[in-house]
């Protein structure tokens, strides 16, 4: 029905979800199925010397054991491939099963298949590998440091890649000519995404088709597909099905071609039978990609009246042991072309330096390089308010692009297509309270409350619907950003949808059916909406980087043009009536300023297919795909503000309040909406607080269970206050940009300004992530507290 | 398994009220039973160390950790799984349909386990405040929500279970 665009229509995926009769990948199972366990290196950096699997084969209940020699001497690819490359990257080749070298704990060295996963986890233990430990190295400083072990003889000094964007001379020259200049050291913490599903997936090849049948926990079914066909299998794709059954959230940590569905292929293809392998807790936590490890320094350059001149940024980026999926593109491109924030900034230069450490892969993880870049912006901005004596709203206002600037051409590449950053910091200053909670914190300070009141503010762009092809092809993607929307109207007026986005958690069913109920006037319930299946999909590029309503839904609204103008056609003919003379409202079509004449929807679809009186040269049918390729990124944008309360003599902080104002553009499910920021808010408040995944120095990973990793729970979290301002995207046909990500984008600078702020009296200018009661302890009593 | 497998242990329980009676390894763990023994596939495992609650069942009406259980320990108690809660997907439980109603899953991954650790609790406790539920919640990991629509849909829920007199 028209209207319902906007509404917060309950969601149909969730039935099946409540009564546990969702189906994800550790659901299936398939006749004669077998299960995998990965034998992995417990070393961070190791020479293999041998690999017995004489004791593990003979176990009962065995059925085979495979080594990366076994790989290397079958006829498949047998590497994993990176999806972007930069000038001059180095790309050392990553085999599915480690054959010479590991370089992590976790690195892949055998795989036993068993009649069940009790008796191939036993027949693991007895895989004998003769390992020799090497000098590893897992942080990103260190491992660019003289004489630093070197994982790659191909990449001298552990780089990867050098890269830079920006004019370095025009920032060079704003730094010369300012009147306060402000540089800060700064880590972003590693984290590790914690899915509460773990990664796995279950193969199924047949040897008498040639056909490989793959469920498995993935993000974008058809891109597992072309890389696994391109580098790890060499099937050809069209003997391919990849199957996204319910996946238990992913966060960017399910997007990658990891080794293991390789493995777990090349196993099936072996012995002929299906192969499940399935992750444990700590196995996902090893070898899943992880997210951000930055280590960055920032300047800022500003003249006398607190006007930014210049921001110039290096920054080392952990790419761990090897090149995952889009890992090259998340410190560059999703992070240099950021660093502008919500600013006018005349010269910006950034560099940064991929590089190789003995722990697992970083690729992108909620946010991916737009949470860095706001860290680094927002926390410069904070500095450059103390340095020149303004207050955190007045600097920020004074260098907002302003409202009127749009489009604005920043120094880093993009240009911003809408915004209206006073809307969203005025909104959420009156939501906060503020100027009633600094007069508060002035009062308690005056009177020398041990209980430290910090407030924080952040106001944060991202760049997502990820994204033009012909852009992102020239900056180095292996493949476009497109999307695929297919719209197949029955005869008798329902209609399926085929979207390429592939969901785990977001609602596209529910959200992609608003989309097509409002186009053609019919109930959400006429409507199905289908993903996750590259036998049923076109090929689409998934669900990452907040794009799925913005470049998903947008191709699903185009393939509607084509349908509504097909039908348009047919209802012209049935109407004796110029085909512009005819429009469609409100389930039916009309004949302009002849109130009388008008077609009802299901007439004309069904004469779609009855084909007994189309117009001359009309095929039969009403099906349209539509292929959509964006024209430029989405600009979401917002200002958050929180409280938090840290107890002086302990150190702990209490986060009071979280006032969130996002700018997503239009909003198709409200409801969904508010339910991507609270997890997003989560997400990032968990890595300003408590996230942080530690490896010891020669490659341990010492946080790789949940009681090692404090995951954010639900006492740990306020009650969301949240609001949006609307200022529609201009270039794609729903107006929306995007929320799966704004919310980890913006928290982390929000809290940590909070607690630098509740810190100042102590002479605190900057505090790294996450936020423990130690650090903050230490900082309180290292300045006399 | 094999009846005369040494390690074969036959165990006797009730899951979701009816009586099963299987040949199991002594090692195998509760959740793994009733998953792939018995197809009860609406509890998942999320960590199997016990810290998510993915996997939560109830043990004679108490919540347990079913990845932290052995199924030879059921043996002579009850089980309930998630599945036992709802007729069908036209007939929720009060629960199930506050959950609904206010979003409070996304993937649905921790769902089940959220469901039947907030079961007791609001039997337990039918007017919670939200503070007691954000405790109540703290032993189950959701990494989709930050948890605000659980909130509102176990207030929800009990406001819904207390208007039907304290039964689904």
């Amino acid at each position: 029905m028209s209207g319902v665009i906007g509404t917060s229509v309950k969601r149909r995926e969730d039935a099946a979800l409540l009564i546990g009769k969702g189906k994800y990948c550790d659901d299936f199972t398939l006749p004669n199925m077998t299960h995998a366990v990965i034998v992995r290196s417990p070393y961070g950096h190791a020479r293999i010397n041998s690999v017995l699997t004489t004791e593990a084969a003979e176990h009962p209940g065995v059925i085979a054991v495979f080594t990366g020699r076994d790989v290397v001497n079958s006829d498949i690819g047998g590497v994993v491939p990176t999806g972007w490359l930069l000038p001059g990257i180095k790309t050392p080749e990553h085999p599915i099963l480690a054959t010479d070298t590991v370089r992590y704990a976790g690195d892949g060295v055998a795989v036993v298949v068993a009649e069940d996963r009790y008796i191939a986890r036993d027949a693991a233990e007895l895989v004998e590998v003769d390992y020799e430990p090497l000098d590893a190295v897992t942080d990103v400083l260190a491992a660019v440091a003289d004489g630093a072990p070197q994982l790659f003889e191909e990449a001298p000094g552990n780089i990867s890649f050098d890269w830079d964007l920006g004019d370095a001379e025009a920032t060079a020259a704003a730094f010369d000519r300012a009147a306060h200049t402000v540089e800060v050291d700064l880590r972003n913490n590693r984290l590790i995404p914690h899915a509460v599903e773990p990664r796995g997936c279950l193969a199924s090849f047949d040897d008498t088709s040639g056909e490989l049948t793959l469920y498995v926990t993935t993000q974008n079914p058809h891109l597992h597909r072309l890389l696994m066909s391109l580098a790890s299998l060499n099937l050809p794709e069209h003997k391919m099905r990849i199957i996204a059954p319910e996946v238990g959230g992913g966060f960017g940590s399910k997007i990658h071609h990891y080794p293991d569905e390789a493995i777990a292929s090349f196993c099936s293809m072996q012995i002929g039978r299906p192969v499940k392998w399935i992750a444990t807790r700590s196995e996902t936590n090893l070898t899943d990609a992880h997210g951000r490890d930055h280590a960055s320094h920032a300047e800022i350059a500003l003249d006398a009246q607190g006007k930014i001149l210049g921001l110039r940024v290096k920054t080392h980026a952990a790419m761990g042991a090897y090149l995952s999926t889009f890992a090259p593109a998340v410190p560059t491109y999703l992070y240099g072309t950021l660093l502008s924030g919500q600013y006018d900034i005349p010269a910006i230069h950034v560099q940064t330096l991929g590089v190789f450490t003995n722990t697992s892969p970083v690729d992108a993880y909620r946010g991916a390089g737009r949470p860095e870049a706001t860290f680094v912006v927002e926390r410069l901005i904070d500095m450059a308010a103390d340095a020149t004596g303004l207050s955190v709203v007045e600097i920020r206002r004074r260098n907002f692009v302003s409202k009127d600037d749009f489009p604005y051409q920043t120094a880093v590449a993009l240009a911003y297509d809408s915004g209206n950053y006073d809307g969203a910091m005025d909104r959420a200053l009156e939501l906060s309270g503020y100027e009633a909670l600094r007069a508060e914190q002035k009062r308690r300070r005056e009177a020398g409350d041990t209980k430290l009141m910090g407030i924080g503010i952040s106001s944060f762009i991202e760049a997502c619907g990820l994204a033009p092809s012909q852009v992102v092809g020239a900056l180095g993607a292996q493949a476009g950003l497109y999307e695929s929307g297919k719209v197949r109207v029955h005869p008798t007026g329902s209609v399926t949808v085929y979207t390429g986005s592939s969901a785990h958690g977001q609602g596209h069913e529910t959200t992609f059916a608003q989309v097509v109920a409002d186009r053609l006037s019919i109930d959400v319930d006429q409507v199905e909406v289908v993903h996750g299946d590259t036998g049923e999909v076109p090929f689409g590029m998934g669900t990452y980087g907040s794009r799925s309503a913005a470049v998903g839904g947008s191709a699903i609204s185009t393939a509607l043009d084509k349908v509504i103008a097909k039908s348009r056609k047919i209802a012209a003919h049935m109407l004796e009536a110029s085909e512009d003379d005819v429009v469609f409202e409100d389930n039916a079509f009309h004949v302009r300023g002849v109130p009388s004449k008008s077609q009802g929807w299901g007439d004309v679809v069904l004469a779609a297919y009855l084909a007994h009186n189309l117009p001359e040269g009309l095929e039969p049918g009403l099906e349209e795909t539509s292929f959509y390729n964006p024209e430029n990124f989405t600009y979401p944008f917002g200002t958050h503000i929180c409280v938090v309360e840290i107890d002086s003599e302990t150190g702990a902080v209490e986060l009071q309040r979280y006032v969130a104002v996002d700018d997503v553009g239009n909003v198709i499910n409200p409801m969904i909406v508010d339910g991507q920021v609270h997890g997003g808010l989560a997400q990032g408040i968990g890595q300003a607080l408590w996230e942080h995944a530690v490896y010891s120095d020669d490659g341990q990973l010492l946080s790789g269970t949940l009681l090692d990793y404090a995951v954010p729970r639900a006492h740990n979290l306020p009650f969301f206050e949240t609001d949006r301002t609307v200022t529609p995207c201009p270039h794609n046909p729903l107006g929306v940009k995007g929320v799966g990500e704004a919310g980890s984008i913006a928290s982390p600078a929000t809290v940590t300004n909070a607690v630098v702020d509740a810190l100042s009296p102590y002479g605190v200018k900057h505090m790294d992530m996450p936020l423990t009661p130690e650090k903050i302890w230490r900082a309180i009593h290292r300045n006399g507290g | 398994m094999n009846e005369s497998d040494p390690r074969s242990i036959t165990v006797v329980t009730t899951v979701n009220g009816e009586r099963v009676e299987r040949q199991v390894e002594s090692r195998l763990l509760l959740s793994d039973f009733l998953r792939h023994e018995l197809g009860l596939t609406g509890t998942h495992v999320g960590c199997e160390h016990g810290v998510c609650g993915a996997c939560t069942v109830l043990f004679d009406g108490e919540p347990v950790r079913s990845c932290l259980t052995f199924a030879v320990q059921a043996q002579d108690h009850e089980i309930s799984t998630v599945e036992s809660l709802a007729p069908g997907p036209e007939k929720l439980h009060p629960i199930q349909q506050a959950f609904w109603e206010k979003h409070g899953l996304q993937c649905g991954f921790c769902t089940g386990g959220i469901l039947m650790t907030m079961l007791p609790f609001l039997e337990e406790n039918p007017e919670p405040t939200e503070d007691d539920v954000r405790h109540a919640l703290s032993g189950n990991l959701c990494r989709c929500t930050g948890y605000q629509h659980i909130v509102d849909a176990v207030l929800h829920a009990a406001a819904m279970m207390r208007s039907d007199g304290g039964h689904g």
